[in-house]
């Protein structure tokens, strides 16, 4: 057990802009890093001389090591990455700073994403080129796989299976056909989303309401996945510090308590239905985090019914139906009419989730906005504030291997 | 020679583990990696069992039958020229022990897909040295 003094705690939040994704030129990926996390840092009234760690998850294209030396740290004493791809591991960076102050690697860890597509290159990017291969190219054969990974993609990407919204859509497909979930329920989650976006100053589409109608008008991307079924892809950057109970108690913020943090796999699942055609029967219609609820709940001493708001990972609007099957709130199959009963939604919802809007409608963030949310929504700020909120759910990517964080305040 | 997606389309990326798949595909055989210890059936190829964690395994060659486990209908383009939809189907293979693949299902209308159907190997030589093993509905 962490001595009292030690429990980790998160102190302070910050963000940059969030935009469309390729809208920020203006300033490095890393630069946009750098001013989340001093947001962040001095959101919790704490001095940048006081950070010594870092942590970030998949993909990360900024290093800490280059970023403790821009950010001028006195001494970096933690530097840590997730083995997760993509969003799956966003939860799991916030757990692995958690670790690092309780067992005393670390006093104050940041834990930071920041992404300018733009600059870089588009999740996802499969659309074809814009210049027509020369004449004389090469007849196509088998590549040397570079890679574990490219290794196993490559039984997926010969048939096209390169984008997140058609690889999402498979695990979907199958629900829909196991227990008649429909279009129209997985419309419920995307509307609510951004109806929860029109009260959040930051969010990227708050100023455009959504009805089902229009979710249901707008084009196919892969069935059953239309256009807004599938999340933003957004620039922007966000920060979140993590200290322990005795530096937070003088802090500026009222701190929030992490109560359980986990991680989990399944066997055989590797980056489970997105790229794995043979993800075990019983979980292949789900996120994938069922057995890793149960750990994070029985860590914290909650259940289900105790978690006033939540913020799950909305990369897709099926995915989302899956975690709340996944994490207890309904029966396996009943994800459809727990949606559809207006579950989600902020006012008059038994659990109301995604208060910012979530990356279906604030802003595409790999899922960090959703602790930094998470922290705000325990702190009395959100702008769709669930009066007296005193246990947040926050789920990392799922359908992927997943990560999960249960925070409160005292 | 029946081609129903251009050369652009991604190449298949194999180390050297997963060779043998691409040169038995080459020939038309569809195969999956079988543990010679305990009989497990696998794909994409792996160095050890995950079962017994045996390093033997053999090629078993597999009837191209086999049924949708899932699919989705593809509304935007991958490579140059492609056509638009297309289906990227979860295929589960008769005779592989449970063993399913990622593939295409072509000459289809997406409205007749189903979870289930039954489905049949239909090879694309996309060159002398690659062929893909795509599907078609069993009529």
């Amino acid at each position: 057990m962490t001595e009292p003094a030690r429990r980790a705690h998160l102190v302070g939040v910050g963000e940059t802009r969030y935009s469309k994704w390729g809208k920020i030129g203006d300033v490095t990926e890393h630069a946009l890093a750098c001013e989340a996390i001093k947001k962040a840092v001095a959101d919790a009234g704490l001095s940048m001389d006081d950070v010594d760690g870092l942590a970030s998850f998949a993909e990360d294209r900024n290093e800490a090591i280059f970023l403790a030396a821009e950010l001028g740290l006195p001494e970096l004493r933690f530097a840590n990455m997730v083995w997760m791809p993509g969003g799956g591991g966003t939860c799991a960076a916030v757990s692995n700073a958690t670790m690092a102050v309780e067992t005393g690697q670390a006093e104050v860890v940041v834990v930071y994403r920041s992404l300018c597509q733009g600059q870089y290159f588009r999740f996802g990017q499969g659309g074809p080129p814009r210049v027509a291969p020369p004449a004389d190219a090469p007849p196509p054969t088998v590549q040397q796989a570079s890679s574990m990974m490219l290794a196993s993609i490559g039984f997926t990407m010969p048939y096209g299976l390169l984008n997140a919204a058609a690889a999402y859509a498979l695990p979907t497909r199958r629900h829909m056909h196991l227990y008649g979930t429909t279009t129209e329920q997985l419309g419920m989650i995307a509307v609510t989303f951004r109806e929860h976006a029109s009260r959040n100053p930051r969010a990227v589409m708050g100023s455009r309401p959504m009805t089902l109608e229009d979710h249901q008008k707008a084009p196919m991307i892969a069935d059953p996945h239309r256009l807004f079924d599938c999340c933003l892809e957004s620039d922007g950057a966000c920060a979140v510090v993590v200290t322990t109970a005795e530096r937070a108690r003088d802090l500026a913020r009222r701190p929030v308590e992490v109560l359980s943090s986990a991680q989990g796999t399944p066997k055989g699942y590797a980056f489970g239905p997105f790229s794995n055609a043979n993800v075990a029967d019983e979980i292949y219609a789900t996120g994938g985090c069922e057995a890793m609820a149960k750990r994070l709940y029985a860590r914290a001493g909650v259940g289900p019914s105790d978690i006033d708001v939540a913020q799950i990972y909305d990369h897709f609007t099926g995915c989302v139906l899956m975690q709340l099957e996944d994490y207890g709130f309904c029966k396996r199959g009943e994800g459809g009419p727990f949606v559809e009963s207006g579950a989600l939604a902020w006012q008059g919802g038994s659990l109301p989730t995604n208060t910012h809007g979530g990356s279906l409608s604030e802003a595409y963030i790999h899922g960090l906005n959703h602790v930094v949310e998470a922290v705000r929504s325990l702190r009395g700020e959100s702008t769709s504030q669930v009066e007296g909120a005193e246990v947040c759910l926050v789920t990392a990517g799922a359908c992927v291997p997943s990560s999960a964080l249960i925070l409160g305040r005292r | 020679m029946t081609r129903w997606f251009p050369d652009g389309m991604p190449q298949p990326m194999a180390d050297s583990e997963a060779v043998p798949w691409w040169e038995a595909a080459a020939e038309h055989r569809l195969v999956v990696q079988r543990c010679t210890e305990c009989a497990h059936t696998r794909l994409p190829p792996t160095p050890i069992c995950p079962e017994c964690r045996s390093e033997g395994s053999e090629w078993h060659e597999v009837s191209g039958r086999g049924e949708i486990y899932s699919y989705t209908v593809v509304h935007r383009p991958i490579a140059l020229d492609q056509q638009v939809p297309f289906v990227i189907a979860v295929v589960a293979l008769e005779g592989a022990g449970g063993v399913r693949m990622i593939s295409n299902i072509v000459d289809a209308d997406p409205d007749e897909l189903s979870i289930g159907l039954a489905l049949e190997v239909a090879w694309e030589d996309m060159s002398d040295d690659l062929a893909i093993p795509r599907f078609r509905i069993v009529r």
